[in-house]
C-alpha cells in the first residue's frame, strides 16, 4: 500500500526537530558563559522551592501518620484560659455518655534537661505499671546517659538520669527500645511508669493530662464533644480532625515563612531569567538575522529558540530536583532545619521518609520551565520578524 | 525571467528620516545569464538584490519570477521560494562563528527536515567540488579569507538554488582571490545557475562571464546595458 501524505510528511518534521535541537545545543554551547551561569542560578531557585515543598509536604505525611493511630478525641481541662490537668474522675462521668466505648486518662508532659540540651516527651504506659525503675524509650531518642554525661543515642540498659521535682536524681534503667512508624514519635518519646512519671513531675494523685476517648461511631464525636461540654463547662474537647488541621496549617504556616523569604530569591530570579532570556545579544541578533536570510521563516527561529528555552530550563530544573531530593531526604535539611523544625535540638538526627506529591512538582514545572521558555521567545520574535535584508545591508 | 514592474522602496516611511532606496525601477532579467549591477555606494543595488532574493518587500510596485508574482505572497512562502530559489552571498560572508565550516553549509537545509546523512554528504560533496573539505571541521573564525569566501559559496549551494545572489563578493578578497571567486561563478553558470551580482569591482566587470550590466545612480537604473 501507499504511504499516505501524513507518514511521508511525519520523518521530515522529526528530522526538522532534530535538526533544530542540535543546532540549539550547539548555540547554548557556544554561549556557554551565558548558558552556565542562567543553570545555575535557574537551578538554586529550583532547589529552594522543590526543597520546601519536599520537606513541607513530607513532615505533613509524617504528622498524619502519628495521628493515624492518635484517639478519636482528646478531652483537656482549661483553667484561666491554659490547658490544666484533669481530675481523673472526669473519665467515669463521660464513660457514661451514650456511644462512649472507651475513656482512659493518660499522663504525660515534656521534659527537658539542661545539661545535654535533650528534649523528650514522657509518657506512662500501663505495661510498666510493675516495672518501677525501667522505661523504654524510641529508637531516635537521644539523652544523657549516667555513665557517659554526654547526649547520645539511648541503648538497652543504659541508665538515664532524671531530676525530680523535689529535687533528688531518679535513674531509670533502658529496659527496651522500640521502632515506631514515624520519625517524629521515634527520636523523643520515652515510656515509663506511673509511679515514675509522678516522681519526676508533681502531679497529685487523682490527676491527669488529659483524657482520651474510643467512641462507636465517629458520626457521633460532635454530639459527645458538646455533651462533655455541658458536663464538665471546664474542659476542651479537641476532635482528630482538628488536630490534623493544626498540624497541616503550622507546617504550611511554616513553609509559608519560607516561601516569602524565597520570594526575594525568586524575584531575583525572574529579573535575571528576563534580563538574560529577553536581553538578545548583538551576536544573537545578528545570527538570528542570518538564519533568517539564509532562508529560514520566522517560525523556524522561533522553534529553535524555544528549543534553547526547554533545553535550559529542562536541565536546570531537573538539577534543582534532584539537588533538592538530596538536601531534603539524604542531608537532613541542612539549610532549613532551624526554620523548618523549630525545635531543633528535639530531633537532633531527623529523617524524614521521602515523599514526593507528582502535582506539586507539575506546579513548579509549569511555575518555572514554562514562563522561562516563554521569556526567551518574545525577544526572539521580535529580531526574527525582521525583514532578513537587514543582514545584507550590513545594519 | 525575472521582471519588476515600477519597484519602489522607501526605508522609514512617513518619518522624518525617510529615504528613497529604489524609485521605479522597471527591468527584465534572463535566466542562465550573468547580470551585474554597478554604481556608487548608496545607490541602490544591494537593495534592489534583496527585493530581488525575496529578503524585503518593495514599498509599491510588483516582482514577477516565472510570470508568478512574489511580491504579495504571505512571509510563509516567499521564505520557501527564497530558500529554494536562491542562494545568497554576503558581502561579510555571515558564516555562524563558533561552528564548524561543515555545520554552517548544512544550516540553510535544516528547515527542510533532510536526513541527517543526506545532508551531510551533500555539504561535504559541495565542500568538496570547492576544495576546501579538508577544513570541514575546522571552525570559521579559523578559516582564511578565501576559506571563508569559499564556505559562504557551499552555504548558498547547499538547497540546490537557481539563481546566486552575490552581493559585493570581491570587496574583502585580494585580486588572486578574487580571480578564483570569478572562475568558480563562471563554473557555477556553466552549470546552470543564474547569477546576480552588485559590485563596483572592475575585475568584476571585467570577466568574460558577465552577460549584461546595470548601472544604477540615486535608486534608478542609469543605464542598463546588454552585455559585454
Amino acid at each position: 500500500m501507499a504511504p499516505t501524505i501524513g507518514e511521508l510528511k511525519m520523518p521530515a518534521i522529526i528530522e526538522k526537530h532534530r535538526h533544530l535541537i542540535d543546532f540549539a545545543l550547539s548555540s547554548l554551547i557556544r554561549r556557554k558563559g551565558k548558558t552556565f551561569s542562567l543553570i545555575i542560578v535557574f537551578a538554586w531557585v529550583v532547589f529552594l522551592l522543590a526543597s520546601v515543598m519536599f520537606f513541607s509536604r513530607a513532615i505533613q505525611q509524617e504528622a498524619s501518620s502519628v495521628l493515624q493511630g492518635s484517639p478519636e478525641m482528646i478531652v483537656q481541662r482549661l483553667v484561666a484560659g491554659r490547658q490544666s490537668l484533669i481530675p481523673v474522675s472526669y473519665a467515669k462521668d463521660i464513660a457514661e455518655i451514650r456511644g462512649v466505648q472507651h475513656v482512659a486518662a493518660r499522663l504525660w508532659g515534656y521534659y527537658y534537661d539542661p545539661l545535654s540540651g535533650a528534649n523528650v516527651t514522657l509518657m506512662v504506659n500501663d505495661d510498666l505499671k510493675e516495672r518501677v525503675g525501667e522505661v523504654l524509650v524510641g529508637d531516635a531518642v537521644s539523652f544523657r546517659t549516667a555513665v557517659q554525661g554526654q547526649k547520645q543515642r539511648a541503648r538497652k540498659n543504659d541508665i538515664l538520669p532524671f531530676k525530680t521535682a523535689a529535687g533528688d536524681v531518679l535513674m531509670l534503667k533502658v529496659a527496651g527500645v522500640f521502632s515506631a512508624a514515624s520519625q517524629l514519635v521515634a527520636s523523643d518519646l520515652i515510656l515509663l511508669s506511673e509511679q515514675d512519671f509522678r516522681s519526676i513531675f508533681p502531679i497529685e494523685p487523682g490527676m491527669a493530662t488529659d483524657l482520651v476517648l474510643q467512641v462507636r461511631n465517629a458520626k457521633e464525636l460532635a454530639t459527645i464533644a458538646s455533651k462533655i461540654l455541658q458536663m464538665h463547662p471546664d474542659t476542651r474537647p479537641i476532635l482528630k480532625d482538628e488536630i490534623l488541621r493544626t498540624y497541616d496549617a503550622i507546617f504550611g504556616w511554616r513553609s509559608g515563612i519560607v516561601f516569602v523569604l524565597l520570594t526575594g530569591a525568586v524575584f531575583a530570579f525572574i529579573i535575571l531569567a528576563w534580563d538574560k532570556a529577553t536581553g538578545l545579544g548583538a551576536d544573537e541578533r545578528r545570527e538570528i538575522g542570518i538564519l533568517k536570510a539564509i532562508g529560514w521563516e520566522t517560525a523556524d527561529v522561533l522553534l529553535l529558540k524555544s528549543w534553547e528555552g526547554v533545553i535550559v530550563s529542562l536541565t536546570a530544573f531537573l538539577l534543582g530536583l534532584a539537588l533538592a531530593y538530596v538536601h531534603i531526604f539524604m542531608t537532613s535539611s541542612a539549610f532549613f532545619e532551624p526554620v523548618l523544625k523549630g525545635w531543633a535540638v528535639l530531633y537532633p538526627e531527623f529523617r524524614l521518609m521521602p515523599f514526593i506529591d507528582a502535582y506539586q512538582i507539575a506546579v513548579l514545572f509549569f511555575w518555572t520551565v514554562v514562563p522561562y521558555t516563554i521569556a526567551s521567545i518574545v525577544p526572539s520574535w521580535r529580531s526574527a520578524t525582521v525583514d532578513p535584508d537587514t543582514v545584507m545591508r550590513g545594519t | 525571467m525575472i521582471r519588476l514592474h515600477d519597484i519602489r522602496k522607501v526605508f522609514h516611511l512617513g518619518k522624518p528620516n525617510e529615504f528613497v532606496a529604489i524609485d521605479g525601477i522597471n527591468l527584465e532579467i534572463e535566466f542562465l545569464k550573468t547580470t551585474v549591477f554597478n554604481g556608487p555606494s548608496g545607490s541602490g543595488k544591494t537593495t534592489l538584490l534583496s527585493l530581488m532574493g525575496c529578503m524585503a518587500r518593495p514599498t509599491s510596485g510588483r516582482i514577477f519570477l516565472d510570470d508568478r508574482e512574489i511580491t504579495s505572497l504571505p512571509e510563509r512562502f516567499l521564505t520557501e521560494i527564497r530558500r529554494k530559489t536562491f542562494g545568497f552571498m554576503f558581502q561579510q560572508f555571515h558564516l555562524l562563528p563558533g561552528m564548524s565550516v561543515l555545520e554552517n553549509v548544512m544550516i540553510p537545509a535544516f528547515p527542510e527536515g533532510i536526513p541527517y546523512e543526506r545532508l551531510r554528504d551533500k555539504a561535504i560533496g559541495l565542500l568538496r567540488k570547492l576544495d576546501i573539505d579538508r577544513k570541514r571541521d575546522a571552525k570559521i573564525e579559523w578559516l582564511s579569507g578565501g576559506e571563508a569566501q569559499r564556505t559562504a559559496i557551499a552555504r548558498a549551494l547547499i538547497n540546490d538554488p537557481t539563481i546566486i545572489i552575490a552581493d559585493e563578493p570581491t570587496a574583502h578578497l585580494d585580486s588572486k582571490l578574487s580571480m578564483e571567486l570569478m572562475s568558480i561563478l563562471k563554473q557555477l553558470k556553466a552549470e546552470g545557475k543564474t547569477i546576480l551580482l552588485a559590485s563596483h569591482d572592475p575585475l568584476v566587470w571585467e570577466s568574460d562571464m558577465v552577460d549584461r550590466m546595470v548601472t544604477m545612480r540615486d535608486g534608478k537604473i542609469s543605464e542598463a546595458g546588454g552585455g559585454a
